[in-house]
């Protein structure tokens, strides 16, 4: 394999990269419970999105784990899950915002720094902006559903260097949010830095 | 009947039409003020919007704030995908993500306010004699529909809901990247502990409502289709009646405003929203 790109994602931070159908990609939670937003988009086309409910819909499951299979509005395949050492991962429950900050945790909330702010900052240079943003994969996010219905984010599942390894199955826009939540525990309430290897066979 | 081999013939042929159709196909009202069988209390001139939807049917409309919204599922067997956007700024939409994270709560029901994707309160559901709604599983799709009944495009005999979303938003100026998560109504689901999805499709007793209040101007898009999880064989799929009327948007006093702190900080933003505009 040949890294095409190695990086560590500062805490708080967004990160795009573009990279080719079958290349590898794989996220390491490098001090443990961090989630790690992130959102999917066809190189060529960006109307070819990411979608939470039609991955949802297509595995008849609401957790993410090995074998899952991240996919379009039109259930294209965009990504497979590879391999992951965390039990599961989360996309019910959406990117941070200013805006649900102040309806969560109070009007005080509003000035903190967001998911959805990283992903617009990502977004802007593809010329791409705020109707663009979907409901989102949050990698190491624990959320579970109890049978009455309630969810919400709970004590992370991940620990320190666990990781989540996915395959490109087209060339692909992917975007992420190191999530800068500071109000409940999706971060441990600590953001720290992930890292970002993409690698394609030699 | 009408020779149409001549423009004066064609005219004819046309304007007869009116008057021979089937009275009981699905369709809209129009004036909606004519429509009967109205909710207790509501006068026909304060209707807005009268329509059934057939297997299939799509529609949108601009509502006022404080619009009533009653989607009700005639026959049982309905499924109502629903897309809601601020009419005055469509970036701002139904956010399904942070409707379920900021409620707590993957099931909607009467009560749970509509929330966009800003921070603001779209729509609550006022009442609900079916509970049973889908906010995690989407609209149904081509290719889906294609592997289940073997025709599914919007010009062939099963519709898939997706491809009517796109049509829909399309006659507002708006395209794919404004198709955002849906609301299924009148088709649940159940999460399993292990995340299984567990659908609750069944028919049920005809005449089961859902009613929305507007507390934005709100573009609202319905498809009436089989739900994307509905694994029967046959496209199936039952009436679907809207039918809208004026009226006011949760008063000082309303209960849905008090239930949560996070609700009462919603409706705090969307009226400081609507004052600043002047609209409030």
């Amino acid at each position: 394999m040949t890294v095409l790109c190695d990086v560590v994602v500062p805490a708080r931070n967004p990160w795009t990269g573009v990279v080719p159908a079958g290349a590898s990609v794989g996220i390491v939670d490098l001090a443990g419970n961090q989630a790690v937003d992130f959102l999917a988009y066809d190189a060529h086309d960006h109307a070819i999105r990411y979608s939470a409910q039609a991955t949802v819909a297509a595995a008849g499951n609401v957790y993410l784990r090995a074998g899952s299979v991240l996919r379009s509005d039109d259930s294209l395949p965009l990504m497979t899950v590879v391999a992951t050492d965390c039990a599961r991962h989360d996309t019910l429950a959406g990117a941070c915002s200013q805006e649900s900050n102040s309806l969560r945790y109070g009007h005080h909330t509003r000035p903190q720094h967001a998911c959805v702010d990283n992903f617009l900052l990502a977004l802007a240079p593809h010329g791409m902006g705020k109707r663009d943003v979907v409901a989102n994969v949050n990698w190491f996010m624990n959320v579970p559903v109890e049978p009455d219905g309630t969810l919400g984010i709970v004590d992370g599942i991940s620990a320190p260097g666990l990781s989540v390894r996915l395959r490109a199955e087209r060339d692909l826009l992917l975007v992420v949010s190191n999530c800068p939540q500071v109000n409940n525990p999706c971060n441990g309430f600590d953001p720290t830095p992930v890292r970002v290897v993409v690698e394609v066979p030699s | 009947m009408h020779s149409t081999a001549t423009t004066s013939g064609a005219r004819d042929h046309a304007r007869a039409q009116e008057h021979h159709h089937d009275p009981s196909a699905p369709r809209p009202v129009v004036p909606a003020t004519l429509a009967n069988g109205l909710p207790p209390g509501v006068p026909a001139a304060a209707v807005v919007w009268e329509e059934v939807l057939g297997p299939g049917g799509a529609t949108s409309r601009e509502l006022a704030r404080g619009t009533r919204v009653r989607l009700t599922d005639l026959d049982g067997d309905a499924c109502a995908s629903i897309l809601c956007f601020n009419a005055a700024m469509p970036s701002e939409r139904l956010c399904v993500a942070d409707t379920v994270k900021v409620q707590w709560q993957a099931y909607p029901r009467a009560g749970t306010l509509l929330l966009s994707d800003l921070g603001r309160v779209l729509a609550t559901i006022v009442e609900d004699t079916s509970a049973r709604h889908d906010a995690l599983c989407g609209p149904s799709n081509r290719a889906g529909n294609d592997r289940r009944y073997g025709d599914g495009s919007v010009a062939g005999p099963a519709p898939n809901a997706r491809d009517r979303f796109l049509v829909a938003v399309a006659k507002h100026g708006l395209g794919a990247r404004d198709v955002h998560p849906c609301l299924n109504l009148f088709k649940g689901v159940h999460v399993e502990p292990d995340g299984t999805l567990r659908w609750l499709g069944e028919p049920t007793a005809p005449g089961l409502h859902v009613e929305l209040r507007c507390e934005l101007p709100i573009l609202l898009v319905v498809v009436n289709a089989p739900h994307v999880l509905d694994d029967r064989p046959r496209y199936t799929c039952t009436r679907l009646r809207i039918t809208a009327w004026r009226g006011e948007p949760a008063g000082a006093d309303d209960p849905v405003r008090h239930a949560t702190p996070e609700a009462r900080r919603a409706f705090e933003n969307t009226e400081e929203y609507l004052r600043a505009r002047g609209d409030a």
